[in-house]
């Protein structure tokens, strides 16, 4: 039971970040129907520049969160305004190869930059707390409070401001949206730096959490949250946390009484039979098509 | 149209394009392929050069029947490729005797394929239900499983990979596979199922509604595409002589993707000019070092940008199709060129 309990902390901590990271890819597909395969390499990215913050310039915990989140964002406005939106009318398979050539080329990139995988330095004093044989790390309170903390903002800013609305209009429909006077630019550009900027939000917590960073940790992280995204219904907000969640938790759990190697394994075999059963995800509604 | 009619019509120019142009190439490349290694008339790093094109071709191809014909996105040939690489293996390195392999290797290859076409079938049942993102998904989670699972069967290797095999993959059975999959895939497309595949690009419930089994029509455009990956998996592992299930994850399926969109989708050519270009380019950049990798998806980037349909988008050329092609319309099949839905994925949805 102990086990149980000190288990689901951890599957907390990891489906805080996998949620983090799928609401990024939700939130964009939401907005323009488009899976950006670069996200996790976002996600990477956002833990790159937390080392660099970090380790070089020794900024505290909150400023250099800012600074990667800042950063991230900013690298997602630029990729979509450089190589997503002159696509936008085109075929979508042209954007998704572009998203995937994106990422590539991020990873590679980061790769030519820092061959070598980097070590992040302890940013919080690790402390502990022990409730019976309990413990609780100072870590996981942080990663999992923040991850909650963001998705409260994130809510907020969709569901109570003007920027939020008009992003509900254009995922509602994205042809009569700008006839009302939606500026589609520019929530566009809103929709990528609110999504990127929790993605490199979830690459310094990943950072912290497991210190050993290297520029393809993005790819299987990345299609990780994409799952957890689409377990909940990729377009949906509530999905995707709800996703992120199941996804830690079922990872958790696996590796707890399988040998580790199975870990992939099980939670994709679940992806499989939960998509063949209910291909729309946990909160997504079926798109009936108009013939 | 009955074929007086086109006799009549066709001049016999331009019917005799199409009837040297084949069978020269065909001559030539397999006396080629017998005579480079036997004189050494090639480097031995341009054969195996030679050798990865010819794999890339097959590749590239078969994910093209799928993608580019059929308007799927799948991105699970990794899985089907490494699934093709470890029953070959497996059956040259601990089933047939070691003195028979020269005469064993085709039907472990063929083997292969058959186990990876039997995979196919499995991913093919999901994509009766699901289609564009969730089907992508679908088969990202197969190449994770297969991965996954080959990591945990010990008698293959497990995690540290599978060797023992011969080189038993040269230069001539490489052009054989090459040219076999090019001729059965091109035979297959311009066939009934064929049509069946193009019209599930073009709009699946119209398809549906003049009367094709989609059904039947993916599950055999997706056994025979990884037929065919599990084809190159095999003579892929035995050009290496070394497979470990890294090597088969989401990053080969991203390199194949890459061949078939740089080359243009549904056309042949554009595959074969796409693995080529690819295949080449990859090693003529070589002295790049890392920055390589980095230019590659730039290019990758840069063309669909401003070549959003890869370097053939849905042209052929004139000797791979049939003659009443060209003669019905004045782009033979890529008539639909203008249509809706020869963008791939069904171009834009109406309720999108």
């Amino acid at each position: 039971m102990i086990y149980l309990i000190q288990q689901g902390l951890n599957a907390l901590q990891l489906g805080s970040i996998y949620a983090l990271i799928a609401l990024g890819y939700t939130m964009v597909y939401g907005v323009l129907s488009l899976i950006n395969f670069a996200h996790g390499d976002f996600f990477m990215v956002g833990a790159f520049l937390c080392f660099i913050v970090v380790t070089f310039m020794g900024i505290p915990f909150v400023p250099a969160l800012l600074i990667s989140m800042a950063g991230v964002a900013a690298l997602g406005v630029a990729v979509e305004r450089v190589a997503y939106k002159p696509l936008r009318s085109a075929p979508r398979v042209s954007a998704v190869i572009t998203a995937l050539g994106v990422g590539i080329f991020l990873e590679n990139f980061t790769l030519a930059l820092s061959p070598y995988p980097k070590h992040i330095p302890t940013i919080i004093a690790n402390t502990s707390w022990s409730a019976g044989a309990v413990t609780v790390s100072s870590l996981q309170v942080v990663v999992v409070f923040l991850s909650v903390v963001l998705m409260l903002v994130l809510h907020f800013i969709v569901q109570h401001t003007k920027v939020g609305m008009a992003m509900r209009a254009i995922s509602w429909d994205r042809n009569v949206a700008p006839l009302m006077g939606v500026p589609v630019n520019y929530v566009i550009s809103v929709t990528f730096a609110l999504g990127s900027g929790l993605g490199g939000a979830a690459g310094m917590m990943y950072a912290m959490a497991y210190p050993v960073i290297d520029p393809y940790m993005g790819i299987i992280v990345g299609w990780k949250a994409f799952i957890s995204a689409v377990v909940g219904g990729i377009g949906n907000i509530r999905g995707a946390m709800v996703g992120g969640y199941i996804l830690g938790g079922v990872e958790v759990l696996t590796t707890a009484f399988l040998p580790s190697t199975y870990r992939d394994f099980v939670s994709f075999s679940l992806l499989l039979v939960l998509l063949i059963f209910r291909p729309y995800g946990i909160y997504g509604r079926p798109r009936t098509e108009k013939v | 149209m009955g074929r007086a009619f086109l006799k009549k019509d066709l001049t016999g120019k331009e019917r005799s394009q199409g009837r040297w142009v084949l069978p020269v190439f065909l001559v030539s490349g397999s006396v080629l392929s017998f005579a480079i290694p036997h004189f050494d008339l090639l480097d031995q790093y341009i054969q195996l050069i030679l050798v990865y094109l010819g794999i890339n071709i097959i590749l590239a191809l078969s994910l093209n029947l799928v993608n580019g014909y059929m308007g799927e996105f799948s991105v699970g040939h990794a899985g089907f490729m490494s699934a093709g690489a470890y029953i070959a293996s497996f059956l040259t390195v601990k089933v047939f005797p070691a003195g028979a392999l020269a005469w064993a290797f085709p039907a472990a290859v063929v083997a292969g394929g058959l186990g990876a076409g039997l995979l196919g079938l499995v991913v093919a049942i999901p994509s009766f239900r699901t289609r564009g993102d969730y089907l992508a998904i679908v088969t990202l989670a197969f190449v994770m499983i297969v991965k996954s699972a080959l990591e945990n069967i010990d008698s293959v290797g497990g995690a540290r990979g599978f060797l023992g095999m011969d080189k038993l993959t040269t230069l001539p059975w490489t052009f054989f596979w090459t040219v076999a999959t090019v001729w059965i895939i091109r035979n297959l497309i311009y066939s009934r199922y064929g049509r069946g595949v193009l019209s599930i690009r073009e709009d699946e419930i119209a398809s549906g509604l003049m009367g094709v089994n989609t059904r039947h029509v993916k599950l055999i455009a997706f056994v025979v595409s990884s037929f065919f990956a599990g084809v190159a998996g095999a003579l892929f592992a035995h050009v290496l002589q070394f497979i470990n299930p890294r090597m088969f994850d989401i990053i080969k399926s991203t390199d194949v993707l890459v061949m078939v969109y740089l080359g243009g989708i549904g056309s042949i050519a554009g595959s074969i000019l796409g693995a080529t270009a690819y295949t080449f380019l990859l090693e003529a950049l070589r002295p790049l070092e890392i920055w390589r990798m980095v230019l590659m998806p730039l290019m990758l980037v840069l063309l669909m940008l401003f070549r959003p349909r890869g370097i053939m988008g849905l042209r052929e050329l004139p000797w791979l199709e049939p003659a009443a092609d060209r003669l019905s319309s004045p782009n033979g099949l890529n008539g639909l060129r203008n249509s809706r839905g020869a963008n791939g994925f069904g171009g834009k949805r109406k309720d999108e």
